[in-house]
C-alpha cells in the first residue's frame, strides 16, 4: 500500500512538473517582445519535442550507430560486426529468416484480408464476419504467441494431445508432429501466427476501401458486361491501390520489427530467430553490445525505405485531394 | 477569460507551489526502515567483538529480493541492534547491470553480494573493489573449504566471504516406487546407467524425464548435467580448465561428458517419462519435468536442491515421503564431487563499521540465523546443521560442510556471457533436436571470445 502511495505520488509530481514547464513557456511566449513574438511561438512550442526527439531518438541512434562498430569491450574494431554478421551461419540463419518473413507475412496478410473483404462485401452479417477477422488484431503478439504454442503444443504417439493442430493430426490417424522444432518449417508456422494477427488490418482497411469505391464506375462497368473478375482486377485494384501500398507497407514494417512472437514461441532456438530477437540476445545475454547495434543498424536501414515510401505515397494522395 | 487573462502568472506559479511541496514530503520517506526499535532486546554477548557504533550505516546491495531479502534482514537484525551500526539493504533484480554501472560512477555500496564470481572478478578488473580484511581472510581460512575461498579470490588476492549457497547435481526419485520395484540407490554412474537399463526393459516407466524449456534461457538444465559429468568423469583439475578455457571447449573429455549424458537423454528408450520421445526435452518446461515422478511415469529427474520448491503444495520431500533425492553418484564408489552456486560478500569501503559488518557475514552467527529461518543453506563449517529446516536442506549442509567434498561452481556462470548464457544454452538445445556432439562443442567453441 506504501509503494502505491509512492508511486502515485510521483505521478503527481511528474504531472506537476510537465504542467510548471508548459506554463513556464507559455508565460515567456507570451511575454516576449511583439517584434519577436511569433518566433519565439514557433520556439517555444516546437523546442519541447525537439529536445525530447535529439535526447530520445536521435542521440541514441548516432550512439548505436558508433557502439556498431565497436568490440564487447568498447574498442573501435572497424567493420568486424558485420563481417560476422553476414558470414557467421547462425546469423545467416537469422537473416534468411527476417527475408522470409517480410516477403511472406505482408503479401499473405493481403491477399487474405483482400478475398475475405471482397467476399463478405455487402453480404449478410458482414459486420460479425469481420468482427471475427479483426479480433486478433486486439490480442497482443506475446499473446498470441502464447496461444499458439498451445495450438501447436506436442505430446508423445498415444499420450493425450493438448494441442489443437496435433489433436486434428491425430483424428486423421497421423502421428503427432513437433511443429515448432523442425527448421525451416517451423518458421513458416511462426509466420502463419503473424499472417493470423496481421489479416484482420489488412481486411478493415481494404474493406473500407472498396465501399470508397464510387457506385457509378462499378454500374458502368457492369453495362459493359464486365465479368466479376474483370471487374475485380480492372474496377477495384486500381481503385484501391492507396489502401494496399498503406496496407502492405505498414505490415512489412510491422513485420521487420517482429520480436514478441520469436522470442514467446522458440526464443530464436531451432533456427527461427529473426534479426530484432537476435539483436536483444546479442547485446543483453551474450554480452556483445557491438553486434546487437550491428544488427539494430541492419534492420534500420531495413525499415527506412518502406518508411521513406509510405510517406510519400500519403502525401502523394493528400495532393490528389 | 478576462479574469484568466489578469492572471496569466497563476497557473504556472501554482505549479511550481504544487511542486515544491511534492518534493519536500519526498524528504521525509524512506526513514525507520532498518532500525527495529520495537523488537525485544536481543542476547548482545555474541555481538560483543564487533564493538558498538554510534548509528553508522552500512549500505548493501543485491540480487535477492522480495520474502527472501527479508530473512536476510532478519538474519542482521540483532547485530545491527547490539552494534548500533544501521543495516541499509538494497534488493535489485538488475543488480549484475547496475553494480558495474554504480561502482564506474563512484557510487558503490559499501558492501555488495555477488551471485557469480565471474561477476566479482570484472568488478576487481574495474579497481573499485577492496581486498578484505584481514578479520574476514581469518574466518574464511576456518569455516570454509579451499576451493570456496577461491571463489572469492582474484589474481591470489582474497576479496571476499562467501554467503549462501545451493547445490546441483540432485537425482529425485520416488521411495515408494523405489521400494516397490526393488531398484536399488546406485553408488556409481555405471551402476546408475545398469539401473536405467533395467527400468526400461521393465516397462513399466521411462527411467528419466528432463525438462529444459526455461524461455529464452531454454537449455540450462542440459548444462547443468554436462557440468556434472565433466567434474566426475574428467575430474576437478580438467574442469578448471574447461571454465578458464585452458582446454577448448571441443576437448575429448568434454565430447566423453555429452557422449555420457546422450546415451541417457538421447535414447528414445530412457527419456521423456511422462511426456513423449527425445526432443519432448525442449518444450518441456523445467518446474514441470519432475512431475511424472509423482505420477509414476518416470522413475528420476535430475535437478538441483530448489527442485523442492518445484513439487506441487503438499508434496512430502523426505527419505520416507512422496519424494527424495540421491547425488549423482560418481565414477567410483564414495566419490564426492558436487556442483553448486552460491554468493560472495565484496566490500567498496575499509570504514570500521563495513569491516565489523563484513567480518559478521563471515561467521556462524550469520550462517545460523540464515539457515534458521528456513529455505537457504550455507557451505560455513561452523553452521550448526541441526539448523536446517528440512531434510534435504540438512542432507546438502552436510554435504557442503563434509572435508571431503569436491565443491565447483556451476560452469556456466563462470564462463563468459556469451557461452555460458547463450552459445552453451542454446548448444544443448540443438544437441537433444538432433545434431551430434562434435559439431554442437565445435560451434560453442567458435562463440568463445578471443
Amino acid at each position: 500500500m506504501e509503494d502505491l502511495g509512492e508511486k502515485f505520488l510521483q505521478v503527481v509530481i511528474a504531472l506537476a512538473i510537465f504542467a510548471a514547464i508548459i506554463g513556464f513557456i507559455m508565460l515567456l511566449v507570451d511575454r516576449a517582445p511583439k517584434s519577436f513574438r511569433d518566433k519565439a511561438t514557433i520556439i517555444g512550442f516546437m523546442a519541447p519535442a525537439a529536445i525530447l526527439l535529439i535526447v530520445g531518438m536521435v542521440w541514441p541512434a548516432a550512439q548505436t550507430t558508433f557502439l556498431a562498430f565497436t568490440d564487447r569491450n568498447g574498442a573501435i574494431n572497424g567493420l568486424d560486426n558485420f563481417i560476422w554478421m553476414f558470414t557467421d551461419p547462425s546469423a545467416l540463419v537469422t537473416l534468411r529468416n527476417t527475408v522470409l518473413w517480410v516477403i511472406l507475412v505482408p503479401t499473405l496478410s493481403t491477399i487474405i484480408g483482400l478475398v475475405y473483404a471482397v467476399f463478405i462485401d455487402k453480404a449478410h452479417g458482414e459486420r460479425v464476419l469481420k468482427a471475427l477477422v479483426f479480433m486478433p488484431m486486439a490480442i497482443s503478439m506475446v499473446g498470441a504467441g502464447i496461444i499458439w504454442n498451445f495450438m501447436y503444443a506436442y505430446r508423445g504417439t498415444g499420450r493425450e494431445q493438448i494441442g489443437l493442430v496435433n489433436q486434428i493430426l491425430v483424428w486423421f490417424g497421423g502421428e503427432p508432429r513437433q511443429f515448432l522444432l523442425d527448421a525451416p518449417g517451423n518458421t513458416f508456422f511462426l509466420i502463419a501466427v503473424m499472417v493470423w494477427i496481421q489479416v484482420g488490418f489488412a481486411m478493415v482497411i481494404l474493406s473500407a476501401a472498396i465501399k470508397g469505391i464510387p457506385a457509378d464506375v462499378i454500374e458502368a462497368s457492369r453495362l459493359d458486361g464486365a465479368s466479376a473478375w474483370q471487374q475485380f482486377r480492372n474496377i477495384t485494384i486500381p481503385s484501391i491501390r492507396g489502401a494496399l501500398v498503406v496496407v502492405v507497407t505498414t505490415i512489412t514494417i510491422i513485420t521487420l520489427k517482429v520480436f514478441d512472437i520469436v522470442r514467446t514461441m522458440t526464443a530464436g532456438n531451432f533456427e527461427t530467430s529473426v534479426i530484432a530477437n537476435e539483436m536483444y540476445t546479442q547485446a543483453f545475454r551474450a554480452n556483445e553490445p557491438g553486434r546487437g547495434a550491428a544488427l539494430a543498424l541492419v534492420l534500420f536501414l531495413m525499415v527506412l525505405p518502406v518508411v521513406i515510401y509510405n510517406a510519400r505515397v500519403l502525401k502523394k494522395q493528400k495532393e490528389i485531394r | 477569460m478576462a479574469i484568466f487573462r489578469k492572471n496569466k502568472a497563476v497557473l504556472p506559479l501554482a505549479a511550481l507551489s504544487v511542486l515544491t511541496l511534492a518534493l519536500s514530503a519526498c524528504g521525509t520517506g524512506d526513514e525507520g526502515d532498518g532500525g527495529g526499535g520495537e523488537e525485544p532486546a536481543a542476547d548482545c554477548a555474541a555481538y560483543e567483538e564487533y564493538g558498538t557504533f554510534d548509528g553508522e550505516e552500512v549500505n548493501v546491495y543485491a540480487t535477492i529480493v522480495d520474502i527472501e531479502a527479508e530473512r536476510l534482514e532478519n538474519s542482521w537484525a540483532d547485530f545491527a541492534e547490539c552494534t548500533g551500526i544501521e543495516v541499509v539493504y538494497e534488493g535489485s533484480k538488475e543488480f549484475e547491470t547496475q553494480i558495474g554501472v554504480r561502482s564506474q560512477a563512484g557510487n558503490p555500496p559499501d558492501i555488495a553480494i555477488f551471485p557469480q564470481p565471474g561477476l566479482l572478478a570484472s568488478e576487481v578488473a574495474g579497481g573499485n573493489v577492496l581486498p578484505a580484511p584481514e578479520a574476514v581472510e581469518a574466518l574464511t581460512d576456518e569455516n570454509w573449504s579451499e576451493d570456496w575461498k577461491g571463489y572469492g579470490t582474484v589474481d591470489d588476492t582474497f576479496y571476499g566471504s562467501p554467503m549462501l549457497a545451493n547445490v546441483k547435481g540432485y537425482v529425485w526419485y520416488s521411495p515408494a516406487t523405489f521400494e516397490e520395484n526393488g531398484w536399488e540407490i546406485p553408488e556409481t554412474l555405471d551402476e546408475m546407467m545398469t539401473l536405467t537399463e533395467d527400468i526400461a526393459a521393465d516397462g513399466t516407466m521411462k527411467p528419466w524425464c528432463a525438462g529444459f524449456e526455461s524461455g529464452e534461457a531454454t537449455g540450462w538444465p542440459g548444462t547443468d548435467w554436462v557440468e556434472d559429468y565433466v567434474l566426475r568423469q574428467a575430474g576437478p583439475e580438467v574442469y578448471d580448465q574447461w571454465v578458464n578455457h585452458e582446454i577448448p571447449f571441443n576437448d575429448p573429455q568434454i565430447v566423453e561428458a555429452f557422449d555420457s549424458v546422450g546415451e541417457i537423454l538421447k535414447n528414445e528408450d530412457y527419456v521423456n517419462g511422462g511426456f513423449g520421445d527425445v526432443r519432448s526435452i525442449l518444450t518441456t518446461s523445467f518446474a514441470d519435468a519432475g512431475q511424472p515422478v509423482l505420477d509414476g511415469e518416470c522413475a528420476m529427474h535430475h535437478q538441483a536442491s530448489f527442485q523442492a520448491s518445484n513439487w506441487p503444495e503438499g508434496t512430502e520431500v523426505a527419505e520416507d515421503g512422496d519424494v527424495w533425492a540421491f547425488m549423482t553418484p560418481g565414477v567410483e564408489p564414495g566419490s564426492n564431487a558436487i556442483t553448486g552456486g552460491g554468493e560472495i560478500i565484496a566490500a567498496y569501503s575499509d570504514e570500521p563499521a563495513v569491516v565489523a559488518f563484513q567480518t559478521f557475514m563471515a561467521s556462524a552467527e550469520f550462517a545460523n540465523n540464515r539457515v534458521e529461518q528456513g529455505g537457504a543453506i550455507s557451505a560455513n563449517k561452523a553452521l550448526d546443521a541441526s539448523l536446517a529446516q528440512s531434510p534435504l536442506d540438512k542432507q546438502s549442509i552436510e554435504l557442503l560442510q563434509s572435508e571431503d567434498t569436491i565443491f565447483r561452481f556451476d560452469a556456466s556462470d563462470l564462463m563468459p556471457g556469451a557461452v555460458g548464457s547463450n552459445s552453451f544454452w542454446s548448444g544443448i538445445v540443438e544437441w537433444i533436436n538432433g545434431t551430434p556432439t562434435e559439431e554442437v562443442v565445435d560451434s560453442i567453441e567458435a562463440s568463445w571470445p578471443q
